[in-house]
């Protein structure tokens, strides 16, 4: 017994009886109260949470009415909604996502079928675990620089490109992972039938790997969904009507933003509508996505 | 990885798919180097740009507390040091809540219980930070200033030595609310990360231990911890480099004012919340810009050395 507990910091129990009870009741006094505080955590979390959602809740709801998904920004006091804002972010988020995923997709591809230990491929793996995690505002800046100035302005595409640069690590995430899951045996049974590699990835691998990498996808809309800082220096924001790529185009959170930092009442109000249906929408994504995998898995 | 190819019979079968094989090689590389490339171009891109105000200022730049826009007087030193501290204290109040949260969910909650609770604290991580601005800007601080901070203030304010940290009027925003609005963004990961690891401690380690009468705890001190510890310093550093380049939030919260507060109730900055309310008012090709350019370089520089460093921790977790 003494050699047993010899790792842990308690001295081995005694012979002496009332030595050992006060013993083992100290140790499960320590036990008792870190357990409650891990509870207590656990429920700071929650609440937490739940604490964001009641307020996205309350506030939003009362701000919410038809006239929201039916006018334009419109000035403070007159009569507005936010229905170039959320086409301009439904516009840039999808067109990000369409232009990252494949691109993420034959970067996930390649490190799981292709460079899966050399150097090149650790390389890349490195760089896009940092992508994913680097600052979105950083993202902002590089895009303003190499498609703001040089095209003389804002435009809807510099905030596509930057939303696709931060979809792309994510979808390499997701994909090289769930490649990863596939077992080799189907690899090989494949090729044993004669097929080539590239047709054993696109028509089996990514075929088993659908699932995951559709989770992948949706992950990636959600996140961008909701990204404000990229988009403050590449598409800039729109006050009318507008679905030209070429030019400054609205979205939901850089409007929020400018909203909610505003002295206006129904400018706030708006903001509050605004911050509801993005956090609904990316919220119900993130659930779809993780119950879109675990049906599969 | 066989070469299928070369087993094939037809002669023009085999042309046509060795093409196709090379084509798709080719392009995944392809993709592979345009990541490379885009992580190098962003961070040349940064310094190029940011050059004008290094040359300008020199290596005082990181330190000068200046920002005088009419006088063109330019400095990092306010918001790096916003951005480090408000960092750090975001990860000391998140850590403990982290770690309750994954001790929690891998070992005390009953197995019903595990799955939707770690997924509600994973959704903390999916609110989109302007969310986490409003909801700070709009409830938090109100609170802080009504309630927490004149409580702190009358308490901990007076104790000597800690007590300059804690003191000054409470405005409810400042570095304090953005550490702690911070916190709970990072929280998610950090927790997330924690429980990945605790969960891959072999399960025969944990009952020898609970065999020679350890408790829960005992068990998660002696055993678990010892066995993850490199993998959760791993987990904390991806939680501060979130930290570090958060902007949205921060901006609401932090107060906004380039002045470094011996309180931590006082405002401050952060390089992020620097850079998206200056970034508007600032001419192309002026020297202002090229600040803040150059200040996205040092936050660039900051965020990839605790990246790297998280990715090197937890890379043992990544091999598995």
């Amino acid at each position: 017994m003494s050699l047993a507990l010899s790792f842990m910091s308690h001295p081995g129990p005694r012979k002496d009886a009332a030595t050992a009870a006060r013993l083992g009741a100290s140790r499960k006094r320590a036990d008792r109260i870190i357990r409650t505080l891990c509870l207590a955590a656990t429920v700071i979390g929650l609440v937490l949470l739940a604490s964001i959602l009641i307020t996205l809740f309350y506030r939003g709801f009362e701000a919410m009415s038809l006239r929201v998904f039916t006018h334009v920004t419109a000035p403070p006091g007159s009569e507005g909604g936010l229905l170039n804002a959320i086409v301009g972010s439904l516009i840039q988020s999808l067109i990000g996502t369409a232009i990252g995923t494949p691109i993420g997709m034959l970067v996930g591809t390649y490190l799981a079928e292709y460079a899966k230990d050399s150097w090149l491929g650790n390389a890349v793996r490195f760089v896009s675990d940092i992508l994913l995690s680097a600052p979105s505002i950083l993202i902002g800046l590089f895009v303003y620089q190499i498609l703001v100035l040089p095209f003389g302005g804002f435009s809807g595409w510099a905030g596509i490109a930057a939303l696709a640069i931060i979809v792309i690590p994510i979808v390499v995430r997701t994909t090289e992972d769930m490649l990863q899951l596939i077992p080799n045996t189907l690899r090989e049974a494949v090729v044993g039938l004669g097929a080539p590699k590239w047709k054993m990835i696109i028509l089996i691998c990514w075929r088993a790997a659908l699932a995951g990498i559709i989770t992948g996808i949706l992950l990636a809309v959600a996140r961008v969904a909701g990204e404000t800082a990229p988009l403050l220096f590449t598409s800039l924001g729109n006050n009318a009507w507008s679905t030209d790529l070429s030019k400054p185009m609205s979205s939901l959170p850089v409007t929020i933003y400018a909203f909610a930092g505003s002295p206006f009442e129904d400018w706030i109000a708006l903001a509050w509508a605004g911050a509801l249906l993005i956090t609904l929408g990316v919220l119900s994504l993130n659930i779809l996505a993780r119950t879109l995998l675990r049906s599969r898995i | 990885m066989p070469s299928a190819s070369a087993t094939l019979p037809h002669a023009t079968r085999r042309r046509s798919s060795s093409f196709g094989d090379k084509v798709f090689a080719l392009a995944c590389q392809a993709a592979g180097l345009f990541v490379l490339i885009l992580l190098g171009a962003l961070i040349i891109e940064l310094f190029i740009a940011g050059l004008p105000a290094f040359r300008a200022f020199g290596i005082p730049f990181v330190t000068s507390t200046d920002w005088d826009p009419v006088k063109e007087l330019f400095g990092a030193g306010v918001s790096i040091y916003g951005t480090i501290v408000t960092a750090i204290l975001a990860i000391f109040l998140a850590v403990p809540l982290a770690f309750g949260i994954a001790f929690f969910l891998t070992e005390l909650a009953p197995p019903w219980m595990r799955r939707p609770v770690g997924t509600a604290v994973e959704l903390l991580a999916a609110v989109p930070s302007i969310i986490y601005g409003m909801w700070g800007f709009f409830v938090i601080a109100p609170a802080f200033a009504q309630h927490v901070q004149p409580r702190i203030i009358d308490t901990v304010g007076e104790l000597p030595l800690i007590g300059f940290l804690f003191q000054g009027p409470p405005f409810g925003t400042g570095l304090f609310t953005a550490a702690f609005i911070l916190a709970i963004m990072v929280l998610p990961f950090i927790a997330a990360t924690m429980r990945d690891v605790f969960e891959q401690v072999p399960p025969v380690y944990k009952e020898s231990a609970y065999g020679l009468g350890a408790t829960t705890w005992e068990v998660m001190k002696g055993v678990v911890i010892p066995y993850t510890r490199i993998s959760v310093v791993g987990g904390i550093m991806l939680g501060l480099g979130r930290a570090l380049g958060e902007t949205m939030a921060v901006t609401f919260v932090i107060g906004n004012a380039n002045r470094i507060s011996t309180s931590l109730f006082g405002p401050g900055n952060t390089i992020a919340s620097l850079i998206a309310l200056e970034f508007g008012e600032s001419e192309t090709g002026s020297l202002k810009l090229a600040s803040l350019l150059a200040l996205g370089f040092i936050l660039f520089v900051l965020s990839f050395a605790v990246l790297a460093t998280s990715r090197y921790l937890l890379r043992s977790r990544l091999k598995v």
